[in-house]
């Protein structure tokens, strides 16, 4: 019997032949991400080496990535002071892939490593942050764990008794109609598996769909697997990722292009055909109470959010634009924007898409993901809600309890900011 | 015996259980001033100690969705509470394990507020109902770490025999 992507990646992890769902394994790490929170990952780790008599050193500094975004520029003195301390541990371990709080190579770690070429296919990628499962885009298996594992794994350069999970397959297939995009496939999917659908599973991507989907919107996808409590989303490489790779990425070095057997064992197949789905919202308070957008159109809005890990890249922020070109945002309706990095900020701006969004009456912030879960910037008042291209709609989500947030795509984001109420896009955005 | 002093329905997220606005707090000994800080009546009772160590939180499914944020369970696990829960999401689990936060995966569990619970490796029994309810054990790699008192511990092992220290 065959294996799946991820089987493949843990058995080369651990340089075995072949492994099987239920192994225990100790998979070596090729990237450790973390951001603010490696301020944690600090503390935990200085007590793994208390009073071994051997000197707190990470086991490879160029394979730790550290990216300030989650509260950027600090809000508070003890965030700065956070900050401060990561900055000097990255200085003291010879930390390479260090990216602080810059216009010129800044930005949110889901984007910061892919658009570096950090992630490659086939690489194990560990994260202390849940939305790691993005990088499976990659075709790398790539999931979040907690501050102390990841203490663990800077110590030992492995992740501790990691059982192998089952994949589950999803086949998606047809041609994707006007205005509806990857984030909406992604809501429509976990409506369909639930928030613990996918819990102690992979996913692993297939489908016509997906051949002709960017890496960018498949992107969108590994990044919400874990809504579905995926443990990680997998995209087997292609030519797409390759082209990635070297042309937004600049990787020079030869791209392992591992891929899953045709007679891999999933635990269970689902095939969705997307080809007459509608935009998809997903309401409060939980990611997989998910509606087409034709049943709460009409909702009022007060706060359109349009960016993050999931959606605040070149082509989310182009349809944005495109949308609001000439259009002015609704008076009781405010708008921000929040690109994924620097880099993409500036192409934005290149691009006019910056100037347009403006012009409409957007306010287009630094990159970060402050607004998205409640700690920097946007916060909702009482009674408010929310429209968000953003992933998660928990309550207290964005920062307070009595709010509610609606989660959308970019295009569902900009046609509502026109209107003030949930809109279809495909409604001409008028 | 341990009493239930909190109950939760499905999904709870780790916002929840500690509301990102608190996550520039980060050390374990100073996150459980946080926990469920928006169920205020909660939070109060905690903080002003009314809640004894080794009572239970229980839960619906996938308890602890959500971020990976470990705050949300070195808040609980400051308080020495114990989750019962029918279902839980695996980052968060891992987490508890992870800190030593004891955690008990009952997917049938029946109990409320007030109520007594005995709780053995193998079921849960309601005192207060009379009704007994399996629980579902550990996977053996996490069964190993809380053997060996959490994770850091267990790192630290590990450290030791990979750079030639006798343990």
């Amino acid at each position: 019997m065959g294996a799946t992507l991820a089987e493949k990646i843990f058995a080369k992890s651990v340089g075995r032949p072949s492994v099987k769902p239920g192994d225990v394994l100790e998979p070596s790490v090729g990237l450790a991400m973390s951001h603010e929170n490696a301020a944690l990952v600090i503390n935990q780790f200085k007590e793994i080496f208390k009073d071994t008599g051997l000197e707190p050193r990470v086991w490879d500094p160029s394979r730790i990535a550290i990216i300030f975004d989650h509260r950027v520029p600090a809000e508070s003195a003890k965030t700065a002071n956070n900050q401060k301390k990561i900055r000097e541990f990255v200085a003291q371990q010879g930390i390479t892939k260090f990216h602080e709080i810059r216009g010129d190579e800044g930005g949110i770690c889901h984007q910061i490593l892919p658009e570096n070429g950090y992630v490659r296919p086939g690489m194990i990628v560990v994260g202390t942050d849940s939305h790691t499962t993005t990088h499976g885009a990659l075709g790398a298996v790539a999931w979040g764990i907690g501050a102390t594992e990841m203490a663990a794994v800077w110590a030992l350069g492995r992740v501790l008794n990691v059982e192998v999970p089952p994949t589950i397959k999803i086949n998606i297939e047809g041609e994707l109609p006007p205005m509806v995009a990857p984030k909406d496939i992604i809501l429509h999917i976990i409506g369909k598996l639930t928030a613990q659908g996918g819990n102690f599973r992979v996913l692993e991507f297939h489908g016509s769909t997906v051949k002709a989907m960017s890496t960018s919107g498949r992107l969108v996808l590994a990044n919400m697997s874990v809504e579905a409590g995926a443990t990680s989303g997998l995209f087997p490489p292609d030519e797409e990722t390759e082209r990635y790779l070297r042309e937004e990425a600049g990787v020079k070095e030869p791209i392992e292009m591992i891929t899953p057997d045709p007679d891999a064992e999933y635990e269970k197949v689902v095939t969705i055909d997307v080809s007459k789905l509608e935009p998809q919202v997903a309401c409060p308070h939980t990611v997989d109470n998910v509606k087409p957008v034709s049943e709460v159109e009409g909702r009022k809005i007060d706060q359109i959010v349009i960016g993050s890990c999931t959606n605040g890249r070149l082509d989310d922020i182009a349809i944005a634009a495109e949308i609001l070109k000439g259009k002015k945002i609704a008076r009781n309706t405010r708008m921000l924007v929040f690109p994924a990095s620097g880099r993409i900020y500036r192409q934005a701006l290149e691009a006019g898409y910056i100037q347009t969004l403006m012009d409409a009456g957007a306010v287009v912030m630094n990159s970060g993901c402050g607004c998205c879960l409640g700690v920097h910037q946007g916060a909702l008042a009482d009674g408010e809600v929310a429209l968000s291209t953003t992933n998660r709609n928990f309550k207290g989500r964005m920062g307070n309890p009595n709010a509610e947030v609606y989660l959308c795509s970019p295009a569902t984001a900009a046609a509502s900011a026109i209107t003030g109420v949930i809109t279809d896009p495909r409604k001409g955005a008028c | 015996m341990a009493k239930v002093v909190f109950k939760v329905g499905d999904d709870v997220s780790t916002d929840a259980i500690y509301p990102g606005r608190y996550m520039a707090t980060v050390l374990p000994t100073e996150t459980p001033q946080y926990c469920f800080a928006d169920h205020k009546e909660f939070n109060e009772k905690l903080n002003k100690g009314e809640i004894e160590a080794g009572s239970v939180i229980v839960a619906g499914n996938n308890f602890g969705c959500g971020s990976s944020r470990e705050q949300a369970a070195s808040c609980i696990k400051g308080w020495g509470l114990i989750v019962v829960a029918k279902s839980i999401a695996r980052i968060f689990l891992q987490n508890a394990v992870n800190l030593g936060l004891q955690t008990v995966i009952c997917p049938d569990v029946e109990a409320e507020v007030g109520d007594e619970l005995e709780i053995h490796p193998d079921k849960i029994v309601n005192k207060t109902s009379g009704k007994s309810f399996v629980v579902i054990p550990h996977a053996p790699a996490r069964q190993a770490i809380i053997e060996a008192g959490g994770l850091i511990p267990y790192a630290r092992k590990k450290l030791l025999q990979e750079r030639g220290v006798a343990a």
